[in-house]
This record gives structure tokens, C-alpha cells and sequence, in this order.
């Protein structure tokens, strides 16, 4: 048996935009049991016949390998790719943040919103809403310093994900 | 219908049924296996009025998906399954769940409330695909006419290629009335938007496995039901390339037959209920090539401890079986007939010399092994032995000559029919094995009396699990289909009483078959003739008697109740921790609560 290293890996998949795929995909997590830490899905092309999903999952080695293995022999699956393994790549994550409060936790949420590049996008005496972009790191962070600032509601899409260069997907 | 050169898509509308029906044709189909309801009754009028489709009518829903699948095991074409929506759907799960872990081509057709009413509750609907989803390699539900021919034609695509398995379409009652478009299946050779498995071998893989091969000196192959599914051709290669290499061959359970038994070469089944010489061979071996099996729990025993020596090359069609239980060092990913022709190929132009005086040292050690007689057992007396029972009726079918097809319940029985009734050919030998599926062996063996009506085809049964689907004595009445049930009625769920006298000190709960049927008279009740052997000396007449009546026959062969399947590598074990026999169950107290757990 290989190590018991655990990693992360961020992996795209290609699939037709059919009925229940989603449903396929995500049973196929439940029922063997790999870990689902963010999952994302939209069309992606112009007749809206293709989808495509990201998935940041971890595992060791051999469980990585097996989770490709199993999205590549879904039937409407076209392609799979591991992008941490398959070199650079850019990751992103929209975040909706709702901070409430007053006097000085106010301010100091203002400051630290401009300070992680978060725009204020709804606006009331007593609270704000920031829209926030990035990794999931940097969003992590932002949250952490909201929490004592009167942090109230995240919603965060997961991540989407795409190699850098001229490396693409194609069907 | 004319069926002069079609344009490629038939604008002239059929209603939907109609259009089923037509794909069917199609795809070669001559025969399904079904249960009428409301949601399908426009498929069963469009049936009624054409004569170019065979409809064999079960009398349970798993029973259809078993009889196709025993159809498609024994002939290798995709077995058809025609159930209405709701009960009909959900009673067929099970059947699909065993084609999927024996990877078997099956499509099921359901039927689904009318479009419009999905999502209602309506009577009898059930959300098929959601629950069938993970029962099947892949399912549809047909919403729009313009769909339909198209996803039939696919659905057989599916369940063929690559690693076979069970399709599910769903069809809603309305796309079966309303008139649909058809259009022809695409070119076989036209490539499937998204579905494109590997069949042929990387070339580089095959010369590293031939050199590791080549320089083994304690060189194992291990074939699986993956070289049944390739075709006859596959197990002729396979014969050519265990000749050609003089290694020893091990089949499992869904293997056998795709190496003959009778031959020198072959060292038994492997695995729980393997040969002592077969497990050892595994245990002990420094190369193992692995063709079309999947490294399952029931064969490597205690995975640490597996073949812990060994270089390991596993060839299968399924990448995701590869490196899935056991790291391998060379993966083969292709069909099983295409990696053994790639094969024969590299090991007569590879120059690599073989090791030839180590592997003769290892066929001597490999033939002490044997001696150890690991199957023997004492038949005295006028108790009949099971393992004698089925011993015998081998070697009289082998001795009348005819075509024979065995399929098995699940238990004890099924053990003993693996390790005494040896398979010469592939496509002979159904048996539930991913799903270990009770109400298996009667139902296939139906299928496959239909797929080869003049073959003696025989059920080796236990007196529990036939009674899972016992209403298709029904079905072989109606059809006269002389399909023969040998039961070998210990009067015990003998496989689970077995466990517990071994794992859960002998406290024998609820596994007692109480409250037995006569199944002599149950037999006449289904217009079969009934036979029962008590004794050793009636069993070889009951046996002739059973194979000379021209019906079905149900033969209650009264074993001996307390005998258990050995060798046995208790789960959790490894595999040179066998235990071999009657008196060596204390082995079994070494079963550490690790080892409990596992099923
Ligand atoms: C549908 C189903 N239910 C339960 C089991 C668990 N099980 C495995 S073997 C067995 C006993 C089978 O008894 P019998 O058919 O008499 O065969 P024997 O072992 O006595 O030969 C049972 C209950 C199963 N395999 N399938
Ligand atoms: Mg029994």
C-alpha cells in the first residue's frame, strides 16, 4: 500500500449538462466515501451542452487516484484533470459577507475590508454586506477577523479553478 | 415497417413503443424478459402485434434481471428487461445491482408516470433513475419523443463497451404513446460523445510486463470474469499464453472456465474457498499477472499480508480497478483478448531469456502443494456427502457429453459447485458473485435454457435460497424449459451456520431452514417432476433420472447437514493462514476481531 500522506487535490471535470449528472457525481462522493471539501458547477459553453465542475477533495495518493479513476467511467463524464498535479494553477472563490454592528467594529471592518481588497456591497446604519474574491485561504482569513466584528452570515460559492498558461480543456 | 435503406433519421412517426421496439430489433435483440403493468402497457400492445421479439414472462421482476443476465453470461450478448413503473422498477434493484458487480450488459426498460406527472406521487411512480442510480453503470429518463431513439441506441452502447454492465432507461408512459421520431444506432465505429474506454493496451506496459514475466522465477497468473467478458476469444488466448509461457493459471470464482479446468496448468479457484495450492501459489509467487480480475476482498484475504513478495501486473478494462485495493507495479489498462494477443506477440519477439530452471523449481514446489489433496473428503456410508454430490454430477454430465450450463445460488452449495465441477469453457458457469445474491441460480438458469434451448442446464441450489425465487418454476412450466434445480438440502443456511460455528461459538441463530417444503411435491405442483435422493446409493439414479426426464425437474439431494466448505481463509486472514479441514477450526479462534467485522 502506497503512504498514508493526505492532500488536497483540485480536480475539473468536463461533463455533458445532462439531468442528474450532478447527482451522479456527488452520489459517487457519498457512496465510496471521498470528501467533498467545495463543489462548484455551471455550463460552460455556448449551446449549454457542457458543464463544468470543480471539485476540491483530499485523500491520500491511491484514494486520489481512485476518485479521477471513478469521475472518468461516469458516462457523461469527457474529461478529468488533476490541476494540483498538472502544474500551476489559479483558484478562486466569491464569498457574500454579512458583518452587523456599530461604533468602532464598524470601522474597523471597513478597514480591514479595503486592506483584503473586499468591496462593500450593500450598506445599512448597522451592518455591511462585502463581496469578497479569492482563495479559499484569503477568504478564511477575512472571515476570521469578522468573527469579533459582529460576522453574521457567509455564503461562499467553492471554488473554481483553471490552469495558468496555454494548457486548456477541451471536450 | 420497411426496412429498405433507412435515411439516418425516420421522420415518418411510430408511436414511441413502437420506436422502442424498432431499436430493439435493431440492436439484434430476439428475446426480453418482463412483467406487465399500467406505465408499459403501450410497449406490451406494440409486443402483441409483432413476431420478431420474444417476451418471456417472469413471475418476479428479479427474476427477469437474473434470467438476462444469465442470457447475456451464456452468450455474451446484452440481456433485455422490460418491468413497468414503481413496484415493477424497484423489485428489479437487486438484479441490477448483481449485473453491476459482475459486470454483466443488461438493459432494463422501466415504465414512469406520464411526463407530467413526475414529481406527483402519482400511482405507482418511484423516482427510478434517482434510485437506480447507483444500481447501474448508467440510466436515462426519455422526457422528450425526439430523445428516444437516440438514448436506446446509447443505452446498449453503454452496457457493452468497456467494462459491461446493467442500463436503466426510464420510460414515462406518455413518450410511449405520443409518436416519435427514429433513427438508426450510430456506426459501431462512430466515436461516443463523452463514453470512449481503452481497449487497446499501451505497448510499453505489455514489454515491461512480458520482461517481468520472463525473468520471474515464481511467475502466477490469475485470470477473472473480465476474460469471460472479452469473448471466447479472450479465454482462447489465454489458454495459448499460459501454454506458450508454462506458468500456472488460477481462475476466480467468476473466472472459471476461462482457463479449463482439466488442464494441467490450472491450480484450482483461489481465494476464501480457494485450493491450498492456488493460495499458496499467490502467496508465495515474486510475479503475479492479474487479467480481468479486481483484487476483491474475497480473494486477497488480509491485504497487508497479500501476496506480500510479489512484482504485480494487473491488465483490466476498468482504470478505476486498477490500484484500487491493491498497488500494483504494472498497469495494463485494455481489453482482456487485446492485452494477451499484445502479449503472446512481445513474449516471442522479446529476447529476454526466460527463467526457465527456477520456474521448474517452482512447479515442484507448486506440485507438493497439490499433494495435499486440499478437496479430498470421505464419502462412506449412506449419508451423501454435498461435495460428492456435486463430484457425481459432473462427472455423469461429463459422461453423457452433452452441452452444460451451470448457475448457482449463493452458500455452501455454490462453493462446492465452484470447487467440483470443473469448467472446460467460458460462458458455462453463472453465479451470483460481487453481490452474493440468494434467488440467483434459479432465474439465470432460465435465461440461459431460452439462449440454448438444447443444453442441459442445471441450478446447484440450496434448499434455502431457492425458495427466494421459487415462483419461476412458474415461468419453466410455461415455457418448458428443463431447466433441472439440484438441491443440495442440508436443511441449513449452511454458509451462515458455518460462520457461526467458527466466529460465533456455535450459537446457531435463526440459520436453522425450518418448516421446509416438500419440494418433491412442490415441484409436481408446478407441473415439474420431483426427485429426492436420501441416501448415497440412490444418487447417481436420481441424478441420471433428473437429466433423462425432458421437463423441469427439482432434485432434493438430502446432504449431510453439518459439513463445511473448506479450505476456508477465514475473512481477515492471509492467505497462507488456511484452514484445511474439519478438526483445524481452532485456527479459526486466530481470527482477530479485525477480521470479525469483515463480511
Ligand atoms: C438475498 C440474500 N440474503 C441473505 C444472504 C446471506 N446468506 C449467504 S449464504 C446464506 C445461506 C444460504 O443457505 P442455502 O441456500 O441453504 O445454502 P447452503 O449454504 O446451505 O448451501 C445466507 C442467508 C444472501 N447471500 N443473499
Ligand atoms: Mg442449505
Amino acid at each position: 500500500m502506497s503512504g498514508t500522506n493526505v492532500r488536497t487535490a483540485t480536480i475539473a471535470v468536463l461533463v455533458e449538462n445532462e439531468a442528474g449528472v450532478l447527482a451522479r457525481v456527488i452520489g459517487l462522493f457519498s457512496g465510496r466515501g471521498y470528501n467533498i471539501d467545495s463543489l462548484t458547477v455551471a455550463p460552460v459553453d455556448e449551446e449549454g451542452r457542457l458543464s463544468r465542475i470543480t471539485i476540491v477533495t483530499s485523500g491520500t495518493e491511491m484514494v486520489i487516484e481512485q476518485i479521477k479513476a471513478q469521475l472518468d467511467r461516469l458516462v457523461p463524464v469527457h474529461r478529468v484533470h488533476d490541476l494540483t498535479m498538472e502544474g500551476p494553477h489559479l483558484t478562486r472563490e466569491l464569498a457574500l459577507i454579512k458583518v452587523v454592528g456599530k461604533g468602532e467594529n464598524r470601522v474597523e471592518a471597513l478597514r480591514l475590508a479595503d486592506a483584503f481588497r473586499a468591496r462593500v456591497v450593500d450598506a445599512t446604519t448597522e451592518s455591511f454586506v462585502f463581496e469578497m474574491t479569492g482563495n479559499a485561504d484569503k477568504i478564511d482569513a477575512f472571515c476570521g477577523l469578522m468573527r469579533p466584528l459582529g460576522l453574521k452570515e457567509v455564503c461562499r460559492t467553492g471554488a473554481v479553478a483553471i490552469a495558468r498558461g496555454t494548457a486548456h480543456m477541451a471536450a | 415497417m420497411s426496412i429498405t435503406a433507412a435515411p439516418a433519421a425516420d421522420t415518418a412517426l411510430q408511436s414511441g413503443a413502437e420506436v422502442v421496439l424498432r431499436a430493439l430489433k435493431d440492436q439484434g435483440v430476439d428475446v426480453i424478459f418482463g412483467y406487465p403493468g399500467g406505465a408499459v402497457l403501450p410497449i406490451y400492445d406494440a409486443l402483441f402485434q409483432q413476431n420478431s421479439i420474444r417476451h418471456i414472462l417472469v413471475r418476479h421482476e428479479q427474476a427477469a434481471v437474473h434470467a438476462a443476465e444469465g442470457y447475456a453470461r451464456s452468450t455474451g450478448k446484452v440481456g433485455v428487461v422490460l418491468v413497468t413503473s414503481g413496484p415493477g422498477a424497484t423489485n428489479a434493484v437487486t438484479g441490477l445491482v448483481d449485473a453491476l458487480m459482475d459486470s454483466i450488459p443488461v438493459v432494463c426498460l422501466t415504465g414512469q408516470v406520464p411526463t407530467h406527472l413526475i414529481g406527483n406521487d402519482a400511482f405507482q411512480e418511484a423516482d427510478t433513475t434517482g434510485i437506480t442510480r447507483p444500481a447501474t453503470k448508467h440510466n436515462y429518463l426519455v422526457k422528450r419523443s425526439e430523445d428516444l431513439a437516440r438514448v436506446m441506441h446509447d443505452a446498449f452502447y453503454v452496457a457493452k463497451s468497456g467494462r459491461p454492465g446493467p442500463v436503466v432507461i426510464d420510460l414515462p408512459k406518455d413518450i410511449l404513446i405520443k409518436p416519435a421520431p427514429y433513427s438508426e444506432a450510430p456506426a459501431p465505429n462512430a466515436p461516443h460523445r463523452s463514453y470512449r474506454p481503452v481497449t487497446q493496451p499501451d505497448a510499453a506496459r505489455i514489454q515491461e510486463a512480458v520482461r517481468l514475466l520472463k525473468q520471474s522465477q515464481r511467475p502466477v497468473i490469475y485470470a477473472g470474469g473480465g476474460v469471460i467478458n472479452s469473448g471466447p476469444e479472450a479465454s482462447r488466448l489465454l489458454r495459448e499464453f499460459v501454454h506458450l509461457t508454462g506458468m500456472p493459471c488460477t481462475n476466480t470464482l467468476m473466472g472459471l472456465g476461462a482457463f479449463p479446468a482439466t488442464d494441467p496448468q490450472f491450480i484450482g479457484m483461489l481465494g476464501m474457498h480457494g485450493t491450498y495450492e492456488a493460495n499458496l501459489t499467490m502467496h508465495g509467487c515474486d510475479v503475479m499477472f492479474n487479467i480481468g480480475a479486481r483484487f476483491d476482498d474475497r480473494i486477497t484475504g488480509r491485504l497487508d499480508a497479500f501476496s506480500p513478495g510479489s512484482k504485480k501486473i494487473h491488465a483490466d478494462i476498468d482504470p478505476s480497478s486498477i490500484n484500487k485495493n491493491v498497488k500494483v507495479e504494472v498497469p495494463i489498462v485494455g481489453d482482456a483478448a487485446a492485452v494477451l494477443a499484445a502479449m503472446i506477440e512481445c513474449w516471442k519477439s522479446d529476447p529476454t531469456p526466460v527463467a526457465k530452471e527456477a520456474q521448474l523449481g517452482w512447479w515442484r514446489q507448486i506440485d507438493e502443494w497439490r499433494k495435499r489433496d486440499c478437496l479430498a473428503y470421505v464419502q462412506q456410508g449412506p449419508i451423501i456427502k454435498p461435495q460428492h454430490a456435486v463430484k457425481r454430477l459432473y462427472e455423469i454430465t461429463k459422461e453423457l457429453g452433452r452441452e452444460t450450463f451451470i448457475s448457482t445460488e449463493v452458500g455452501q452449495h455454490q462453493m462446492w459447485a465452484a470447487q467440483y465441477f470443473g469448467f472446460d469453457k467460458p460462458n458455462r458457469w453463472m453465479t451470483s458473485g460481487g453481490l452474493g445474491t440468494m434467488g440467483y441460480g434459479l432465474p439465470a438458469a432460465m435465461g440461459v435454457q431460452i439462449a440454448h434451448p438444447d443444453a442441459l442446464c442445471i441450478d446447484i441450489a440450496g434448499e434455502a435460497s431457492i425458495l427466494m425465487n421459487i415462483q419461476e418454476m412458474g415461468t419453466l412450466a410455461q415455457y418448458r424449459l428443463p431447466v433441472k434445480v439440484f438441491i443440495l438440502n442440508n436443511e441449513y443456511m449452511g454458509m451462515v451456520r458455518q460462520w457461526q460455528e467458527l466466529l460465533h461459538g456455535g450459537r446457531y441463530s435463526e440459520s436453522y431452514s425450518d418448516a421446509l417444503p416438500d419440494f418433491v411435491k412442490l415441484a409436481e405442483a408446478f407441473h415439474a417432476r420431483g426427485l429426492r435422493a436420501e441416501t448415497s446409493d440412490q444418487l447417481d439414479d436420481v441424478i441420471r433420472e433428473m437429466i433423462a426426464h425432458p421437463g423441469p425437474v427439482i432434485a432434493d439431494i438430502c446432504v449431510a447437514k453439518d459439513e463445511n466448505c473448506f479450505p476456508m481463509i477465514p475473512s481477515g486472514a492471509a492467505h497462507n493462514d488456511m484452514i484445511m479441514g474439519p478438526g483445524q477450526e481452532k485456527n479459526a479462534a486466530a481470527v482477530t476481531d479485525a477480521g470479525k467485522v469483515l463480511v
